[in-house]
């Protein structure tokens, strides 16, 4: 006898070789201070952490390296090249990420404009195809354009990224027919990076059907961290689970769930 | 001859002892060759390489980390 939950029993969640149980990701940054990340990070139940490339601080007046604060042993360190506007310094943050010595996953992003954050996708076409060429499994940030997609997978990326809104913007899904068509037509992972701002995001979000969502600033600007956190395992839980399980078809005229025989005169 | 040599380091001129290799610029600012990246006029040095290669007058030194970001 099969039980209900065997039958929506889940396939792994595979990225560039490596399987993970957690299907969300969460970044380190714009945390309030590194105990609140730490104690976030392990609420959200997350095994792939992103961390960014930027210069040590000679004067010392700021505290160590984020791996000070998580351990690298239990999270899958995957590096950005956030703050990139051209291929070129994306390229290079990549290698010097690489050479910090924990994996040759990059999430790769290259900026097109300041004000949205949104994509250069000829930088990141460029970008991709190099680092793919010098052995990356590269992770594209990507708008949610389905031919952008199309080509990075292409290009060999690892994992392609649509956002739901903009970076830090906590505007939530806000092309689910577009995440949805990538996820359809693409081979390899769809995660969707940047733009959830409450848990009904990362539901409606996994609902889709997409593998995996990555966020930072939900948790991090949320007003108790460690909470968001929780509730986000849980929805990115909860959307898949909805997603397996098939939902009900719409119908625009009402249906009752109670029997219509058995009325009284 | 002065006994010290001018570099770039994380965008900041320094003066730099002559002769010194980039392990013993690290250990001159008190850092840990292992918890930094080291990027000499461009270059990647590896750690096993960084008490070979000398630093030149006028070079240009990047010293980064992994910091929290998303």
């Amino acid at each position: 006898m099969t039980t209900a939950l065997e039958t929506i029993r889940d396939i792994p969640f595979a990225i560039g070789g490596r399987s993970f149980q957690s299907r969300l990701m969460v970044g380190t940054g714009k945390y309030r201070d590194n105990d609140t990340m730490a104690r976030a990070i392990d609420a959200s139940g997350a095994e792939i952490v992103t961390v960014a490339v930027r210069r040590v601080d000679l004067d010392r007046t700021k505290e160590e390296g984020v791996l000070y604060h998580l351990d690298a042993k239990r999270y899958f360190v995957l590096a950005n090249t956030a703050g990139c506007y051209t291929a070129e310094d994306a390229i290079r943050y990549a290698r010097l990420a690489r050479e910090a010595g924990f994996n040759e996953f990059i999430k790769l992003e290259v900026i097109g404009d300041q004000e949205t954050l949104l994509p250069d996708v000829q930088g990141l076409l460029v970008a991709a195809r190099a680092l793919v060429a010098e052995g990356f499994k590269v992770l594209a940030y990507t708008n949610e354009d389905l031919v952008t997609a199309l080509r990075l997978e292409d290009a060999g990326c690892a994992a392609v990224m649509p956002l739901a809104s903009p970076i830090g913007s906590g505007l939530g899904l806000l092309n689910p027919f577009g995440v949805r068509t990538i996820k359809r037509r693409l081979q390899v992972p769809v995660v969707v990076d940047a733009g959830v701002g409450t848990a009904s995001d990362a539901c409606l979000t996994m609902e889709q059907g997409v593998d995996g969502i990555l966020m930072n600033t939900a948790l991090a600007a949320a007003r108790d961290p460690v909470a968001m956190a929780r509730a986000m395992r849980q929805a990115v839980e909860a959307g898949r689970t909805a997603y397996l399980a098939g939902r009900m078809a719409k119908r625009e005229v009402a249906m009752p769930s109670s029997p219509l025989e058995g009325m009284l005169d | 001859m002065s006994d010290t040599v001018d570099v770039m380091v994380n965008g900041e001129p320094r003066a730099v002892a002559r002769g010194a290799t980039l392990l013993e610029l690290l250990q001159s600012l008190a850092l840990d060759p292992r918890a930094v990246v080291v990027e000499h006029n461009r270059t990647i040095v590896r750690r096993p390489a960084l008490g070979a290669v000398t630093v030149e007058p006028g070079d240009a030194i990047e010293l980064v980390h992994f910091v929290g970001g998303g």
